[in-house]
């Protein structure tokens, strides 16, 4: 798939979406700073050390991992289903609703369950699903996909919200922000006490007690988890992590990196369903543990960094691309630097993968990862098998040729002083075609030194 | 002290901005370094090594291990470039022990011009002078890989005449990116003219940076908007009399 170029530049050239995504992120970027400051959090940088440390030990070991969490959850007297694709998971919801007699159901928000167009599938066959966070509705209203992986809706104004909800729910045109919420308020609490399930995502997996961990801010997950009689989360396998204590290290991280919060509002511990001596909490709980494609990622060590991510969003609160084009230009759900590791790599890399050439390799991303992901490594990774299957689908055109030039004048130093002398490394006589063109298209271009270093060196320092 | 000291200046000096080389020799001169300039040096190999070219970037890098073998401090006038040399040649020769032992045993040799000034020749006030409104862009690779931060603002404050003003997000790409610039010059653009507003709040006339390459994407883009300031590399702030 091509970049959508088009798309891109009608991003750029949209000063209110500009200023919404600037708004939001740089938001964001203000919050988190307060908060991972020296002064605020003084071991800040030792925490990302650790997250990395046992998010590599358990990727690393997650085998054994996956098996002791099973058998943790199964003690609590829930189920865990290993899917291998999106759809394995769809069947499974459709399946069990279908024996329970269920036709809505209610949903926190989950990336993951972005990721394997959950709703539509249910859709499909007449299941509801409702999204329940409120920027997760507002877009299922508007039928469009989260533009970031915490706050899906942030491209869309308080105006863009108020005309979603007047087409969609036949309200009268509200634009004060609680009253907004009041609106979606009174839709969704009757569904929750409608609903015959509750799906949820989950933050992590804690393997030595079979819990799972899910942080949110309004409410809605723990509503989603506990109302309705069944609880199903779906996970990557990759969220599992070793033990409780862990989460003293993530849970710090977490809410700081995605939105500047020390913690989220609310941070549920689920272990399975409602006990005997219990007053609330679903009859079944399920565990969904997905594959769809995270296995393919363990073998290479600096790729697989990629499933360490707990998806906060920082990176793509910092990236300077993301900012630029905007979340519905990323080919997948997963947008920003993330989304430009991860996308290649569930989906494969072909000649035509563009994401992980749409970087300056900038570093920023890497800079506020709270697991320390080596995102522009990976992407440089990326990129050469990228050159690669261009080369062996002899699509690299004239690029190939061209680096090979290069280095063979740059490893020629009789030559490249020659053609040097000659100015015609960087300016060729040609006119602005190719990579010129495309440089002239934003920048005037630099007036040709008269002579370079080396010829100024020479004619100073005479040989002796 | 030992005043030999080898000068690698990059491809992009020695072919569009020559003179930042001839200002780093000026200021090492005028500190009393002999200045010794290798012919036979080309590139560093980032160009290709960013753009997924491996083995055409593991030739540049064997070539430059061999021009600057007997080199005992190197002294590169940008950041990037630095940063190739002293942690992505050891990627490069990954598989090689021999080569990979010969990066490693470089990578002490090399220092960024800023750097050297600081940290090898301990020198703040090199007796500069450069009258106006001056402002510092954090090239991103001087920064996040070689953590380069304070010390260019500290040279600049030890210039007599000159201003400093700090830009907002001064830490904030260029847009420049290598071959990025070209294959999205349409976001790469964006991101010069969001950068460009930084400069402009600050109301300097000159923006300083150790990078050449990030000046060329911004001198181009403020050119093509007609806006009155000029980029200039920290070595010829440093050698302005």
């Amino acid at each position: 798939m091509n970049a959508p170029e088009a798309d891109i530049q009608q991003a750029i050239d949209d000063p209110r979406l500009q200023l919404a995504i600037y708004t939001a992120t740089g938001r964001l970027i203000d919050h988190r700073a307060n908060v991972v400051s020296a002064e605020a959090l003084p071991h800040y940088q030792d925490l990302r050390s650790e997250a990395h440390a046992i998010k590599k030990h358990t990727i690393e070991n997650l085998d054994y991992y996956l098996e002791q969490l099973e058998s943790n959850v199964i003690a609590h007297g829930g189920k865990v289903v290993y899917c291998r694709t999106g759809q394995e998971a769809a069947d499974f919801v459709l399946d069990l609703a279908k024996k329970r007699g269920v036709h809505m159901l209610v949903k926190s928000k989950s990336m993951t369950s972005e990721e394997i167009h959950f709703n539509e599938r249910l859709e499909e066959h007449q299941l509801e699903a409702v999204e329940t966070d409120l920027g997760e509705y507002i877009l299922q209203l508007a039928h469009q996909r989260p533009y970031h992986i915490v706050a899906p809706a942030l491209h869309l104004t308080r105006y863009d919200v108020a005309d979603v909800f007047t087409k969609e729910l036949g309200v009268e045109n509200e634009v004060v922000i609680e009253k907004q919420t009041k609106i979606a308020r009174n839709v969704l609490r009757r569904k929750f006490l409608d609903a015959g399930i509750g799906v949820s995502g989950a933050n992590f997996l804690i393997a030595d007690s079979g819990a799972i961990v899910v942080v949110e801010n309004e409410g809605n997950a723990r509503l989603s988890t506990s109302v309705p009689k069944i609880h199903i989360a779906i996970a990557g396998i990759e969220k599992a992590i070793p033990r409780a204590q862990d989460l003293a290290v993530f849970l710090n991280l977490l809410g700081r990196s995605a939105t500047g919060q020390p913690l989220t509002v609310y941070t549920s511990f689920l272990s399975g369903p409602r006990r005997e001596n219990e007053i609330d909490g679903p009859d079944e709980f399920y565990l969904l543990l997905l594959d769809n494609g995270r296995t393919k990622l363990l073998a290479d060590p600096v790729k697989r960094q990629s499933l360490y991510c707990i998806r906060c969003g920082a990176c793509l609160n910092h990236c300077p691309v993301y900012r630029k084009i905007g979340g519905h230009n990323y080919p997948w759900v997963y947008s920003g630097p993330i989304g430009a590791i991860i996308t290649p790599q569930f989906h494969g890399v072909t000649s035509d993968t563009w994401l992980p050439f749409a970087s300056s390799l900038c570093g920023a991303c890497a800079e506020v990862c709270p697991v320390k992901i080596e995102i522009p490594k990976v992407l440089l990774k990326l990129r050469e098998e990228v050159t690669e299957a261009r080369r062996k689908s002899d699509s690299d055109g004239l690029e190939r040729f061209a680096f090979q030039l290069f280095a063979w004048i740059a490893t020629h130093p009789k030559i490249y002083l020659l053609l040097a002398s000659l100015g015609s490394i960087f300016f060729p006589l040609t006119p602005k075609i190719g990579p010129l063109k495309k440089w002239a298209s934003q920048r005037t271009l630099p007036e040709p030194a008269k002579q370079s270093f080396h010829q100024w060196w020479a004619a100073r320092r005479p040989k002796s | 002290m030992n005043t030999r000291v080898s000068l690698f200046v990059t491809c992009i000096v020695d072919q569009v901005f020559p003179q930042v080389g001839i200002a780093i020799t000026e200021v090492l001169e005028r500190l009393g370094y002999q200045v010794h300039f290798p012919k036979a040096q080309t590139c560093c190999g980032q160009p290709a090594f960013n753009s997924g070219y491996s083995d055409e970037a593991r030739k540049i890098a064997r070539h430059f291990l061999e021009v600057f073998r007997d080199s005992e401090t190197i002294i590169v006038p940008s950041g990037s470039c630095t940063s190739m040399i002293v942690h992505h040649f050891a990627d490069l020769f990954e598989h090689e022990p021999k080569l990979l032992a010969e990066a490693h045993a470089l990578e002490p040799r090399v220092w960024e011009f800023s750097r050297f000034l600081l940290e090898v020749a301990q020198v703040e006030d090199v007796g500069a002078r450069f009258d106006g409104v001056v402002t510092y862009h954090d090239s991103c690779h001087a920064l996040r890989e070689l953590h380069i931060h304070s010390g260019p603002r500290k040279l600049l404050a030890k210039v007599r005449g000159l201003t400093f003003a700090e830009m907002g997000a001064a830490e904030e790409c260029c847009g420049f990116g290598g071959t990025f610039s070209i294959k999205f010059p349409e976001v790469s653009g964006a991101m010069a003219r969001t950068k460009i507003d930084s400069i402009q709040k600050t109301g300097a006339s000159t923006v300083v940076s150790i990078d050449s390459s990030c000046l060329m994407q911004l001198q181009g883009v403020i050119d093509r908007a007609g806006l009155p300031i000029r980029t200039m590399h920290l070595a010829e702030v440093l050698a302005s009399q």
